[in-house]
C-alpha cells in the first residue's frame, strides 16, 4: 500500500542546527551569490514547471486524441476477421465497432478532463478524438451495411409490404360432384 | 441453423429473432430438426385405421384361439378383424379401382377375394394377411361374376374355388391358384344365375338363362368341368333375370313385366314352369314385385310396394306367406346351425330401438333368440347384418350380429348389448373444413383439467431426470406416457398456439363429424336428415362442407357453423341440399333442399353483418343464387356485385367460360337473391391436340406474407400474386390415357396460365413427351406440377414462377421510404399485365397421388410442398428446391441467399416423411391449416385412414421446443442467483478483511 505517495508535501520540519536565517552570520555566501537573486530564481524554476506541465499536458491530450486510431485499426482488423456473413461473432463485433466510438463522444469532456489547462488547447485535440470516433463509427457503420442490415436498399422496404388487396373476385370451376 | 431456410431479408424482425434462436439454440444446444426422434411419435401426431363401410364378412370362428371376422368393404380394403374387440389384424387395401366382388374362406387357412369384376383372384394368408397366391382369369363379357368356394370335399385334399360369370366357369386350385379346368359354355347370352353342389356328389349345378326367355341347366363334372348333362327350356312370357334358389332342384324367377313369380323345377333334365298368382297371398297386390336375395333354403322374400314378405316354398307351385316386415329392415344369409338346421336373423328398426329376430327353418313361426337394444339415432338405420353363431354353455345356440349402419360404422351386438363398435364411415371423408374451439372462460377452470402443483413439479423433476440422463427405463416409460397424455393437447379450449381446433367432415354417409386435432377423437357427430333417403329426395349424397359463419366481432356469443351442401340424386339438374350445422354441438340449426340444383359452389369474401359468409350457388342453369337469404347480405352484395365474377370448366366440351352477374330484368321479389350470369369470355381448346386434363387455383384462404422477392445483391421482383390465378394442363387426347399407350411423339402437355377475371392467358408453354396423370398445386405466385415424361421414363415436376413487370420500376428507396410508390392491384379493365415468367423442370422419382402446400398463419414462413407418394406417405419437400432460379454454380450471394446447385432431379431424403414410419392407407387428400404459431402448419391427411400431425417448415423459430426442460431453466436461474449472493457475501468479507490489514 503506497497511498500518498502522489500527494506533494504539506510540511516538513528540519530538525538540523545550521539552518538558512543562522548561517548567513557564522558562514558568508560564496562570491557571486546573491540571496536576493535565488527568489527569482525560483519563481523562474515554477513557471518552467508549470510550462513543462503544460507542455505535458498538451501532449497528453493529443496523446490521448490519437489514441482511437490504435483501436480503429484494431477495429478494423477484427471486421475484416469477422467476415461479412450474419453470425454471433461479427454481430458483436459491428456492435462494440459502433458502441465504442458512441460512448467515446459521450464522454470526450471526460477524458480531457485532466488535461484541462488555461494555457493548452484542447480543442484540436478534441477536435481529432471526434473526428477519429466518428471515423470509427462510420467503420461500424459500413460493416453494419456490409453485413445488410441497414436500409439502403428498395428490398429493406418492400418486403414487408403486404400484397394489395384485390378489387375483383372470381370464383367457380370444375363442377361439383 | 434455420437461417437458410428462410426467404433472406424477408423482416429486419426476422433477423433479429432468429438471432435470439441463435442465441438460445447455443446456450441450451436444443436440437432442432425438421425430422422426428423415436420418443417424438405421437406427441403431435395421430393416426387412424379405418377399413370403410363393409360389403361382405366371414366369420372364422371354428377353432380355439383368435376369434376373427374377415371384411371386404367399399373401399377396397379386405381385413381381419378381433371379434372381441374390433381391432384390425390385418388390413391390405387394393386399388383404386379394383373393387372387391366377394371374399370367403378356403381351406380353412386363406382369404380368397374376387376383384376387378371377377378378373382377379387373391388368396390371402389368414392369421397374417400375407398374399399367398393371385391368378388373373380372362374375362371377356362385363357380366357379374360371383365366386363359389366348393364345401369341403375331400378334407385335406385340394379344394377347388369356382368363379362364374356370364358364359364361363374357372376353377382353380385352392392351393395355388393355377386354373384346374375353364369351361365356356358355348352359348353366346348366357349369364349363369347359380352354382350349386348337390350334396355328396362330384356334379356341380349350374342354373342360368339364356336371352329373356329360356332357362338353362348344366351338370358340370367337379374333377374335369365336362358338360355331364344339359337341359332347357324356354318360358314364353320370359324373365327379367332375377332368381333366387330355394332349393337343390327349384328357382324362383321373376318375369318379364316383375309382376309374378315363376317357379322352375328341374329334375333329370324335366324343366317345369309354374306360374305362382300372388294376389292369393296378397288379396290387394298390384304393381311391382322385387325378389331379395335371400340365401336361405326354402325361404323367398319379395318386396311389394315397400312391404318386405317373406314366403315359405312348399313345393313347386306352393307358396306360404310367412311374415310381412315393414322398412326399415335387414336380413342375414343363411347360416348352418348344423346339417338340417338353418338360421337367419331378420332385423327391424323400430325409431331408436332395433329388434333382433333369429329364425330356424325347423319352425318359422317362432324365433330362436329375440332381442331388442338401443341405438344411437346419429348411426341411422341398419343397412347389412351378419349373424354368427356359437354353442352357449347349456349346449343352445347363442348368436353374433355384425352390423353395418346406415353411417357406415360397424357394430358387434352379442346378447342385447353392442360388444364394439367402429366408426367407419371416416374412410370416405368427402371433404372437411375446420373451426375453432371456444376460448377459456372464467367458468371453465384450469385446475380441473390441469393437475394439482404437485404433480406438475414431479412432471417436471422426472422430465429433469430423463435430460440429465439420470432416469431409469422405468421413469423413461414414464416420461413418455405423460408426455403422450398431456392432457394439454386434448382440451376443448382454444390455445395460445392454434393447435387445438375441431376438423369438421363430410363422410359419403352423409354424416358430420368433428374431430379433435389433439388426438382425433369424435367430438361430436350428426347424421344430416337432410341427407338421407326420404321420399322427397330418394339418392341423396354429400358434396362439400365450407365454413359459414365464424363469429369474430360482432355477434359473438354465437356459436361458428358449418354449410353442408348436398344433392339429390346424381344429375347436374337434381336439386341442392343445404344444412347448416353448429361447429361446437353439432346441432342442425337450419336444413331445406333447394328449389334449384347445384353446379357451382361459390363462398365469397363477404360476411353480412352477422358474419355469415356470402356464398353464391350456381346453378345448371347459369343462374346464380345468393346465400344466406337476407336484405342484409344482399346490401353486401350488390355493393360488390360488379366486381364478382365467375368461371366454369366444362372438361367435356374442352371450354373455360367466364361469367359477370347481373340482376334479372323483371324484378320479382321471390326472385331477388337470384342473379344471371353474363358471358364474358370463352377459352376453347382445339379438341384434335388438347384435352383438359387438371385444373388448380390457390386456396382462398392463403395468405401472403408479400409481393416483393428479394433476390441476390438486393434487387427487388415483384410476384405477381393475384388470387384469380388458374392453371390448366391440358394433354393430347392420344396421350391421354395410360402411361405407355402413347409414343413420346405423340404425347403433349400444356400449362396454361389463365386470369379468370378477364379471360387472358398470361402463359403457356408446351412439354414435349409428356403426358399425364398431371397433379399441380398454386400457392402465391407459382405453381408447380408433376406428370410424366415419356422420352426420359420418369416422373418429372415443373415449377412456373410468375412476377409482375410492370411493378418493376418501384425500386427508388426514396420513394418506397416517402410512400409514393403505386403498388396497389390495378383494376383488369384498365391496365394489361406484364407479367415474367421463370420456369424449371425436374426429375422427381415418386409417382403421386395428392399434393399440396403448407400454409401458415402470415405466409411468412418458408413454403413446403405435400406429395402424397404411391406409398401412401406424405414427403415434405421444401420449396427451396423448386426454386426456378436455381443454377449449376450459383453464384456467392445466391449461395447466401439459400439458392440450392440444380440438380437433374429433386431428392427424397427418408427423414422428410411427415408420417414418419406410418402409411395413411388409399391416401385421397391432404388438407393444410395455419396454426397460430406462425412457424407451424397443421397437417390432416385423409384416405382410407387419417392422419394429422403439424409441421414446422422452417423449424419452430418462435417457440421452444415441446422436450424443453422448463425445471432444467429454473435452476440454472436459481443457481444463479444463489451463486450471486454467496459471491457477494464472500466479497464483502473479504474487503472488510482487507481493510483491517
Amino acid at each position: 500500500m503506497e497511498k500518498g505517495k502522489g500527494l506533494a508535501r504539506r510540511w516538513a520540519v528540519e530538525f538540523a542546527e545550521n539552518s538558512y536565517s543562522s548561517s548567513p552570520v557564522d558562514v558568508p555566501d560564496p562570491m557571486g551569490f546573491s540571496r536576493s537573486s535565488s527568489d527569482p530564481d525560483d519563481a523562474n524554476a515554477s513557471r518552467q514547471k508549470k510550462e513543462a506541465e503544460a507542455a505535458w499536458k498538451a501532449q497528453k491530450a493529443w496523446e490521448v486524441a490519437q489514441a482511437p486510431v490504435k483501436n480503429l485499426l484494431m477495429m478494423g482488423f477484427m471486421m475484416w476477421m469477422a467476415g461479412s456473413t450474419v453470425h454471433l461473432f461479427s454481430i458483436g463485433i459491428t456492435f462494440s465497432a459502433l458502441w465504442q466510438p458512441i460512448s467515446a463522444l459521450q464522454g470526450v469532456g471526460k477524458v480531457f478532463e485532466p488535461y484541462k489547462d488555461p494555457r493548452v488547447d484542447t480543442l484540436a485535440p478534441k477536435l481529432l478524438f471526434i473526428a477519429l470516433n466518428l471515423a470509427g463509427l462510420v467503420l461500424g457503420i459500413w460493416k453494419l451495411n456490409t453485413l445488410g442490415l441497414l436500409p439502403t436498399h428498395a428490398s429493406d422496404w418492400v418486403s414487408s409490404l403486404p400484397p394489395a388487396s384485390e378489387v375483383e373476385y372470381a370464383g367457380g370451376g370444375l363442377p361439383v360432384h | 441453423m434455420g437461417s437458410s431456410h428462410l426467404r433472406p431479408r424477408t423482416a429486419m424482425a426476422i433477423r433479429a429473432r432468429l438471432g435470439f434462436v441463435i442465441l438460445l439454440s447455443l446456450f441450451f444446444s436444443a436440437t432442432l430438426s425438421t425430422a422426428l426422434y423415436e420418443d417424438q411419435v405421437g406427441l403431435a401426431d395421430w393416426h387412424h385405421k379405418y377399413i370403410g363401410k363393409v360389403k361382405h364378412a366371414v366369420f372364422h370362428t371354428q377353432k380355439t384361439g383368435r376369434k376373427r371376422v374377415v371384411v371386404s368393404t367399399e373401399e377396397n380394403v379386405v381385413a381381419s378383424l378381433d371379434l372381441r374387440t374390433g381391432f384390425i389384424f390385418w388390413r391390405n387395401v387394393l386399388g383404386k379401382n379394383d373393387h372387391i366382388d366377394q371374399v370367403d374362406i378356403a381351406l380353412g387357412k386363406y382369404v380368397v377375394t374376387l376383384s376387378s369384376g371377377g378378373s382377379i383372384l387373391r388368396a390371402w394368408n389368414l392369421p397374417d394377411g400375407q398374399m399367398i397366391w393371385e391368378s388373373t382369369l380372362p374375362v371377356s363379357t362385363l357380366s357379374k361374376s360371383s365366386l363359389y368356394v366348393l364345401a369341403n370335399m375331400n378334407v385335406g385334399k385340394d379344394n377347388l374355388i369356382l368363379v362364374f360369370g356370364g358364359s364361363s366357369i374357372h376353377a382353380l386350385s385352392s392351393m395355388d391358384g393355377q386354373i384346374v379346368w375353364r369351361k365356356e359354355l358355348s352359348i353366346d347370352s348366357l349369364e349363369i344365375q347359380q352354382i350349386f353342389q348337390p350334396h355328396d356328389s362330384d356334379i356341380i349345378n349350374a342354373v342360368g338363362f339364356v336371352g329373356s326367355s329360356e332357362f338353362v341347366v348344366y351338370q358340370i363334372s367337379y374333377r374335369t368341368g365336362e358338360v355331364m348333362q344339359q337341359s332347357k327350356a324356354s318360358f314364353e312370357s320370359g324373365f327379367c333375370g332375377e332368381a333366387s334358389l330355394v332349393f337343390d332342384n327349384l328357382v324362383v324367377a321373376l318375369d318379364a313385366s316383375k309382376s309374378s313369380l315363376v317357379s322352375i323345377s328341374f329334375k333329370n333334365e324335366v324343366i317345369n314352369f309354374h306360374q305362382i298368382n300372388l294376389s292369393d297371398l296378397v288379396p290387394d297386390f298390384s304393381g311391382k314385385v322385387t325378389l331379395l336375395p335371400l340365401k336361405f333354403n326354402g325361404m323367398l322374400a319379395i318386396e311389394i310396394a315397400s312391404s318386405i314378405l317373406l314366403l315359405r316354398v312348399k313345393g313347386a307351385n306352393e307358396l306360404e306367406f310367412v311374415e310381412k316386415i315393414s322398412h326399415p329392415f335387414a336380413f342375414s344369409d343363411a347360416l348352418p346351425l348344423s346339417k338340417e338346421q338353418q338360421a337367419f336373423a331378420i332385423l327391424q328398426h323400430d325409431e331408436s330401438k332395433i329388434h333382433f329376430k333369429v329364425k330356424s327353418d325347423n319352425d318359422l313361426r317362432n324365433e330362436i333368440l329375440k332381442e331388442t337394444i338401443q341405438m344411437d339415432s346419429q348411426r341411422g338405420n341398419i343397412e347389412k347384418v351378419f349373424i354368427n353363431n356359437y354353442i352357449r354353455t347349456d349346449r343352445t345356440h347363442g348368436f353374433r350380429f355384425l352390423v353395418v349402419m346406415e353411417d357406415h360404422s360397424l357394430l358387434l351386438i352379442q346378447q342385447g348389448e353392442i360388444v364394439w363398435s367402429r366408426e367407419d364411415g371416416l374412410a370416405s371423408i368427402v371433404d372437411s373444413t375446420t373451426s375453432e374451439l371456444p376460448v377459456e372462460k372464467e367458468g371453465v377452470s384450469v385446475a380441473e383439467v390441469e393437475h394439482n402443483l404437485f404433480e406438475w413439479l414431479k412432471g417436471h423433476l422426472l422430465k429433469l431426470k430423463g435430460t440429465l440422463m439420470l432416469a431409469s427405463p422405468d421413469e423413461v416409460a414414464a416420461i413418455q406416457a405423460i408426455r403422450l397424455k398431456s392432457s394439454e393437447k386434448n382440451k376443448m379450449t382454444r390455445d395460445h398456439n392454434g393447435f387445438r381446433k375441431l376438423i369438421i367432415v363430410l363422410t359419403r354417409a352423409g354424416k358430420v363429424l368433428a374431430l379433435h386435432t389433439g388426438d382425433g377423437r369424435v367430438v361430436w357427430s350428426v347424421l344430416l336428415p337432410a341427407l338421407r333417403r326420404s321420399e322427397t329426395c330418394g339418392n341423396p349424397f354429400a358434396l362439400r362442407v365450407y365454413q359459414w359463419q365464424v363469429p369474430h366481432h360482432h355477434a359473438m356469443h354465437e356459436n361458428p357453423s358449418v354449410l353442408v351442401v348436398g344433392r339429390c340424386g346424381h344429375g347436374f339438374d337434381a336439386p341442392g341440399i343445404f344444412s347448416i350445422v353448429d361447429s361446437y354441438t353439432g346441432k342442425v340449426q337450419n336444413s331445406l333442399i333447394l328449389e334449384h340444383s347445384v353446379s357451382h359452389i361459390m363462398p365469397l369474401p363477404l360476411t353480412d353483418s352477422t358474419e355469415q359468409r356470402l356464398h353464391l350457388i350456381i346453378d345448371a342453369k347459369l343462374q346464380a343464387h345468393l346465400y344466406p337469404k337476407n336484405s342484409d347480405s344482399l346490401k353486401h352484395f350488390f355493393n360488390e356485385m360488379p366486381n364478382i365474377y365467375w368461371y366454369s370448366v366444362e372438361v367435356e366440351k374442352n371450354k373455360i367460360k367466364g361469367y359477370s352477374l347481373e340482376s334479372k330484368a323483371e324484378l320479382d321479389t321471390a326472385e331477388e337473391y337470384v342473379f344471371q350470369a353474363k358471358e364474358l369470355w370463352s377459352i376453347i381448346f382445339p379438341s384434335e391436340s388438347e384435352k383438359i386434363a387438371v385444373t388448380a387455383t390457390r386456396k382462398m384462404n392463403e395468405i401472403v406474407h408479400t409481393q416483393a422477392k428479394v433476390v441476390a445483391d438486393q434487387d427487388v421482383m415483384y410476384k405477381y400474386v393475384s388470387k384469380n390465378i388458374l392453371f390448366v394442363a391440358t394433354v393430347a387426347p392420344k396421350a391421354a390415357g395410360e402411361i405407355g399407350s402413347a409414343t413420346p411423339e405423340e404425347a403433349l402437355l400444356y400449362a396454361y396460365l389463365i386470369d379468370t377475371v378477364s379471360g387472358r392467358i398470361l402463359h403457356r408453354v408446351c412439354h414435349q413427351g409428356a403426358q399425364g396423370p398431371v397433379h399441380a398445386v398454386v400457392s402465391e405466385n407459382w405453381v408447380v406440377y408433376h406428370y410424366f415424361n415419356l422420352r426420359a421414363h420418369r416422373y418429372e415436376m415443373s415449377v412456373i414462377e410468375i412476377y409482375d413487370q410492370s411493378r418493376a420500376d418501384n425500386k427508388d428507396v426514396w420513394k418506397l421510404v416517402l410512400g409514393k410508390h403505386n403498388l396497389t392491384a390495378p383494376v383488369s379493365l384498365y391496365s394489361r399485365p406484364d407479367v415474367m415468367v421463370k420456369s424449371q423442370s425436374y426429375f422427381f422419382t415418386h409417382s403421386v397421388k395428392s399434393m399440396a402446400v403448407t400454409a401458415t398463419a402470415k405466409g411468412i414462413t418458408s413454403k413446403q410442398l405435400l406429395i402424397g407418394t404411391i406409398g401412401d406417405q406424405v414427403l415434405a419437400l421444401d420449396k427451396r428446391f423448386l426454386d426456378p432460379r436455381r443454377s449449376v454454380n450459383p453464384t456467392q450471394s445466391e449461395k447466401e441467399e439459400g439458392i440450392i446447385p440444380l440438380t437433374d432431379s429433386l431428392p427424397i431424403v427418408p427423414q422428410s416423411y411427415i408420417t414418419h414410419s406410418l402409411q395413411v392407407e388409399g391416401l385421397r387428400s391432404m388438407v393444410t391449416i395455419p396454426a397460430k404459431l406462425e412457424s407451424t402448419t397443421l397437417v390432416f391427411s385423409y384416405g382410407v385412414d387419417l392422419f394429422f400431425t403439424r409441421i414446422a417448415p422452417s423449424r419452430t423459430y418462435d417457440s421452444l421446443t415441446e422436450d424443453f426442460s422448463y425445471a432444467l431453466l429454473l435452476i440454472t436461474i436459481v443457481v444463479l442467483v444463489a451463486a450471486i449472493f454467496v459471491t457477494w457475501a464472500l466479497s464483502e468479507k473479504k474487503e472488510l478483511k482487507e481493510k483491517w490489514r
